[in-house]
């Protein structure tokens, strides 16, 4: 009997075991990221940046060199890596307390500047390797260890949508909000991935992709219903879509 | 008064409230989070403010600017958040506000680990921000200290007009021990804060500047030296430590503090019942250095053996207070390792058989 | 009493091990006595062990640190592969035999084996398991009496966690009958 693989994980990844708690989309992020570095041949000259969170060991994931930023610093590190390393691809991959908490001027600012990486952001709305206290993106009424009774709007603020303040930005060249609570979101996810690889490629500029993410055990929901919440909760506040696109202009072009 | 079985950091944070903090700005970072959680939930039952910040830099700013305001503040990290802070820090000593701040110290250096570890040392007494300041740090060993020390922290702060720095380990942060919260500690007296920037410049009469930039060098001489005069006070009567064990003629000195000091203490116990006898000085304060604790040891001591959780940053105070007299040694664990009594134990028999290892 | 008991307790997360670990500093310091209870919190505990140690004593306790026990309470057999030679020679060790099968014991130890996982399943609640292995331990040691413990419950469980009071007394009982 032949046989024929149809499927293999892919070599954008290491072998290492994932340290992620069961159901957790970082797996399904991962994975993708993997292979559109790999699919696109970038996976042997990339060089990723990790940060602080849940994904702090994404260092032995991703099967390219790597690079551990302090908390929310990703981007200024990725700043200076690409700015040496202008023909290699820079990725980062962060969570939501350390692009939008205290990473928020750095990730501004290579925006801003127009950095040509690539950034893939997952926003799960809490802080999860920590413990589960809130995020900037926690929802209004979401409980969380450090908003015990609900976030509420006088002492914490609204939550905060990056992608649309990313996208008042000129620098920013492609930011798109995706998800991966089912196979068509999944699809859906890695061709913005690959978007936005492309648009550093292209030496068009600054690219993001923001994942809506889940956090079952912090949020104190089994991973199925988590993917619901996910779906019923955080995208009415956080739409899907693509935020800004401005690859078709010239004025980003490097 | 009944104990209450209490974790580290929930104790400090409840201490913090018994002692008079008025807010509390901090952020998440393991192995301290409790507190922020604690304080997230009781604050604002006790009608006080909580903020969770974006981060450890915008908290000391926060502290800074409410302490400048004439409130009562707390921030709380470990290791790798206290590096951030250490601008604000030295924004605060130059500018002369009272704050109190907890280090729950874990391995590093960078990112480090998560577990225990006492390397923040050199970090806490030898600046860490820019500039001629110190601060008045406390390390206790236990829980109970802890909580007393703590509630103590916010007056002590007021009446320095200076940063008051707690540092515990993980250890002490995560365990559990019964602790009598109520228990009365004597606080230090200090008039109001007639120099804050608190808005009232119409009623008072004149206004109030909370500044440190002295861009005139002699001003900022002068101003040094004042700070200076209070540092001077500081080291005459702050010198907090514990000698034990020093009646039965021994012949080496443990220098231990927090978590350090209690292992020690077991090793000392051990060491008794195989006729040993070794003495400690436990600092309480390592900032200032306990200088006086050296003094008048007993005429049986040759040697000092330095222990930390660290590759060795108190012992360089101990050299400095030694000046030479006794011979020194050192033992230490890092990254997180934290000591069995019975690594001591050796430590010293190896000390006695000859020779320093 | 002993003087001092030290215990390391272990198992995976979710077999509430720590909790068990926790009643008895709670139920130390009603009796007056010195007692540390410590967490491991270190990246083992994502998805994988959780153990915590308990010293209870009359006099002070220096060290918090436990790094040769008295007792060793195992629910799963890595806990009880990482811990079993911390146990001092002539040390206890309860294991919890419902996930502990066919295991090697060091021959200088007393093993009590109690099936923790049939009598919680038995009470309808596999989460009372490490109530059934309190009762083992408070039977074997002797340490505390089980009055105590109830009075740790009622303190602790409050709210609508107050129905759960009775099963955890039940698995208590079990344990003890168990030894």
């Amino acid at each position: 009997m032949k046989t024929k693989t149809i499927y293999e994980p892919t070599e954008g990844l290491t072998e290492r075991e994932l340290t992620y708690c069961p159901g957790c989309t970082h797996g399904i992020i991962h994975k993708l990221t993997g292979e559109v570095l790999a699919e696109k041949g970038l996976i042997d000259e990339a060089i990723g940046v990790a940060s602080v969170g849940c994904s702090v060991m994404s260092y032995e994931f991703f099967n390219c060199d790597m690079q551990q930023a302090a908390h929310g610093r990703a981007p200024a590190v990725a700043t200076g890596i690409k700015r040496v390393r202008e023909d290699h691809t820079v990725f980062t991959y962060q969570g939501d307390g350390d692009l939008a908490s205290i990473g928020l001027a750095e990730i501004v600012h290579a925006a801003h500047r127009g950095e040509n990486i690539t950034v893939v952001f997952v926003n799960n709305a809490i802080y999860g390797m920590t413990g589960g206290q809130m995020a900037p993106t926690t929802l209004l009424g979401q409980k969380t260890t450090t908003s015990p009774t609900g976030r509420q709007k006088k002492a914490a603020g609204e939550p905060l949508r990056m992608s649309e303040l990313l996208a008042t930005i000129p620098g920013a060249t492609y930011l798109e909000r995706v998800s991966v609570h089912d196979p068509k979101h999944i699809r859906k996810a890695k061709k913005a991935l690959e978007k936005a690889f492309d648009v550093q490629t292209k030496k068009q500029g600054f690219s993001m992709i923001e994942f809506i993410s889940t956090c079952p055990v912090n949020w104190g929901i089994n991973p199925n219903d988590s993917l619901k919440w996910a779906v019923d909760n955080l995208i009415p506040y956080y739409p899907l879509g693509v935020y800004k696109d401005a690859t078709e202009g010239d004025h980003n072009e490097k | 008064m009944a104990k209450m079985l209490m974790k580290g950091n929930e104790a400090m944070a409840l201490a913090a409230i018994k002692g008079g903090c008025d807010a509390f700005f901090g952020y998440p970072i393991t192995p301290q989070n409790e507190i922020p959680e604690y304080l997230s939930f009781h604050m604002e039952e006790n009608d006080r403010i909580f903020v969770q910040a974006e981060s450890e830099v915008a908290a000391i700013n926060m502290v800074y600017g409410a302490a400048g305001s004439g409130a009562r503040v707390l921030t709380s990290s470990s290791s790798p958040g206290i590096a951030l802070k250490q601008e604000g820090i030295s924004y605060l000593a130059g500018s002369e506000l009272p704050c109190v701040i907890i280090n729950v110290m874990r391995g590093g250096p960078g990112l480090g680990g998560i577990q225990p570890s006492q390397a923040d040392y050199n970090q806490i007494t030898r600046g860490g921000g820019n500039g001629d300041y110190k601060l008045l740090t406390f390390a206790p060993e236990n829980i109970q200290e802890t909580v007393d020390i703590v509630k103590r922290s916010f007056s002590l702060a007021d009446y320095y007009r200076n940063p008051v720095m707690i540092a515990v380990d993980g250890l002490l942060g995560q365990m559990m021990e019964p602790v009598d919260i109520d228990k009365p500690v004597e606080e230090k007296e200090s008039g109001p804060k007639d120099w804050a920037a608190d808005g009232f410049a119409k009623k008072r009469g004149h206004r109030n500047k909370i500044v440190s930039l002295h861009l005139d060098p002699q001003d900022l001489e002068n101003h040094n030296l004042k700070l200076q005069k209070k540092y001077d006070e500081m080291r005459e009567n702050e010198q907090h430590y514990e000698l034990i064990n020093m009646d039965d003629n021994p012949e080496i000195i443990f220098v231990a503090y927090g978590s350090m000091a209690r292992i020690a203490r077991s090793a000392i116990d051990t060491l008794k019942e195989e006729g040993i006898e070794v003495g400690m000085i436990r600092p309480i304060a390592i900032s200032p250095f306990p200088q006086k604790a050296f003094e008048n040891l007993p005429d049986s001591v040759h040697t000092l053996l330095t222990l930390e959780m660290s590759l060795g940053q108190m012992l360089q105070d101990v050299q400095i207070v030694n000046n030479g007299r006794y011979t020194l040694d050192f033992y230490g664990r890092t990254g997180g390792m934290v000591p069995g009594t019975e690594e001591i134990v050796d430590k010293v028999k190896a000390i006695l058989k000859g020779g320093k290892q | 009493m002993k003087n001092d008991e030290k215990v390391i307790i272990a198992g995976f997360g979710g077999q509430g091990v720590m909790l068990m670990g926790q009643i008895l500093s709670y139920a130390a310091t009603a009796k007056d006595l010195n007692t540390v209870w410590i967490p491991s919190y270190g990246p083992e505990t994502r998805g994988g062990t959780a153990n915590c140690s308990v010293r209870i004593s009359e006099a002070p306790i220096n060290s918090p640190v436990v790094n040769i026990c008295d007792t060793l309470v195992a629910f799963n057999e890595p806990s009880l592969a990482k811990f079993q030679s911390k146990i001092k020679k002539d040390g206890i060790l309860i294991v919890n035999s419902g996930l502990i099968k066919d295991q090697t014991y060091r021959d200088d130890i007393t093993v009590y084996e109690v099936d923790a996982s049939k009598h919680a399943l038995d009470l309808g609640n596999l989460k009372v398991v490490n109530m059934v292995m309190l009762g083992a331990y408070l039977k074997v040691t002797g340490i505390i009496e089980k009055e105590t413990i109830h009075n740790v419950f009622d303190k602790l469980f409050t709210g609508r966690k107050a129905d759960l009071i009775d099963v955890n007394k039940q698995a208590l009982e079990a344990g003890m009958k168990a030894i």
